[in-house]
């Protein structure tokens, strides 16, 4: 017989090329999750007797209602906040034993002593909008982090990775716990030596 | 003779079908997989400031969420245009916060209520005032963890 008409497509493979499909797309997507800046409040109860600081330790960052910056008395851009905040922070001005090795900073007697010591205080106004608020927290927190991965970079030369990116991987369910027992010691000697200290006042009631 | 008659009807024999539902449930399970499930309604404006230097949040199960912002324009009538604070599906007060996180700290596991975090999901345009009122209440009762949740991207979105 010569009756030719195109034969039926075998369709029992559809299904495996479906599943296929199925599992490349279970693997590759990645469900969106929250991000966002973690932080830590501060106890309830009031300290007994709070520690003297000295006001060269600290570097006051004030917002106020028309979401203007006041970085240690001079009004500033936010633009501007990262790199004084990483100055202020890597200054190291102190002698003897409260010196600061791997400071890079210009060592101003009348800034920081050490990392160790300074503190960042952040102040705002109620009427500071909650935007302007992340942003000078993002920025403060950058600048932690630019100097923390310096530090990583420096000591760890070997990993490839910056503090940021090791942090990201130590909390990431997927590395295995000997890697993360790895690097725990790693970022926390890092941490040791910019411990992020960023106090918070209680915002101004608006005197109009 | 019977040797050269034309084929009649030339027409294509129709595709399978049969594997059509495999396809159907192969979107099906995508959709599944990929959908984000949000609990509760969003009932506030909810932009999020922009930032860069995030981190992920935890696991959903560790995390209770406060939102706030002004009332969405449905609710506007009734509620007003001031910023408010919503938990889970109706709009609240400051004074219930403390209890709301107690309550979502009972209904939690127990090896869990030590590690929870709060983020708090609040629109860009609200003012620290109220914010500042929310951590105060959270301080209250040791919730001491929080995450301001964010979109990514630099700060300067934040200004216009």
């Amino acid at each position: 017989m010569a009756k030719r008409s195109a034969p039926e497509v075998n369709a029992g493979s559809m299904a495996d090329i479906a599943f296929l499909l199925l599992i490349f797309f279970l693997v590759t997507t990645t469900i969106e999750t929250d991000s966002g800046i973690n932080r830590k409040l501060p106890p309830n109860e009031e300290l007994e007797d709070p520690p003297i600081i000295k006001q060269k330790n600290i570097f006051t960052v004030v917002v106020n209602k028309n979401n203007q910056l006041l970085v240690e008395e001079e009004l500033t851009d936010i633009s501007d906040l990262r790199p004084l905040a990483v100055e202020f922070l890597d200054n190291g001005g102190g002698i003897d034993e409260e010196a600061c090795n791997y400071c890079q900073g210009s060592k101003d007697p009348k800034s920081s002593d050490n990392p160790e010591k300074a503190i960042i205080s952040l102040k705002n106004d109620r009427e500071t909008s909650y935007k302007i608020y992340i942003s000078v927290q993002n920025e403060l927190v950058a600048a932690y982090n630019d100097l923390r991965d310096r530090e990583f970079l420096r000591l760890f030369p070997n990993e490839y990775m910056s503090f940021v990116e090791a942090n990201k991987k130590y909390s990431d369910p997927r590395t295995t716990p000997t890697e993360k027992a790895r690097l725990k010691p790693l970022l926390s000697e890092v941490k040791i030596m910019f411990p992020q200290k960023l106090s918070e006042a209680e915002p101004s009631k608006n005197k109009s | 003779m019977s040797k050269f008659k034309k084929k009649k009807g030339g027409e294509l024999p129709a595709i399978s079908t049969a594997s059509l539902p495999d396809i159907v449930f192969m979107l099906l399970f995508f959709f599944m997989v990929a959908t984000v499930m949000r609990d509760s309604t969003l009932m506030v404006k909810n932009q999020l400031p922009a930032a860069d230097q995030v981190q992920k949040l935890d696991k959903k199960d560790r995390v209770m969420y406060i939102y706030a912002g002004e009332p969405s324009s449905r609710y506007i009538d009734k509620y007003g245009s001031q910023p408010r604070i919503q938990l889970n599906d109706k709009f609240a007060s400051v004074g219930e916060v403390a209890a709301f996180v107690l309550a979502e700290r009972a209904s939690k596991r127990q090896e869990l209520q030590n590690v929870l975090t709060t983020a708090l999901k609040v629109d860009g345009e609200t003012k620290m005032g109220l914010i500042s009122d929310i951590k105060q209440e959270l301080r209250k009762v040791n919730a001491l963890k929080i995450n301001y949740t964010t979109r990514i991207g630099g700060y300067s979105q934040n200004i216009d």
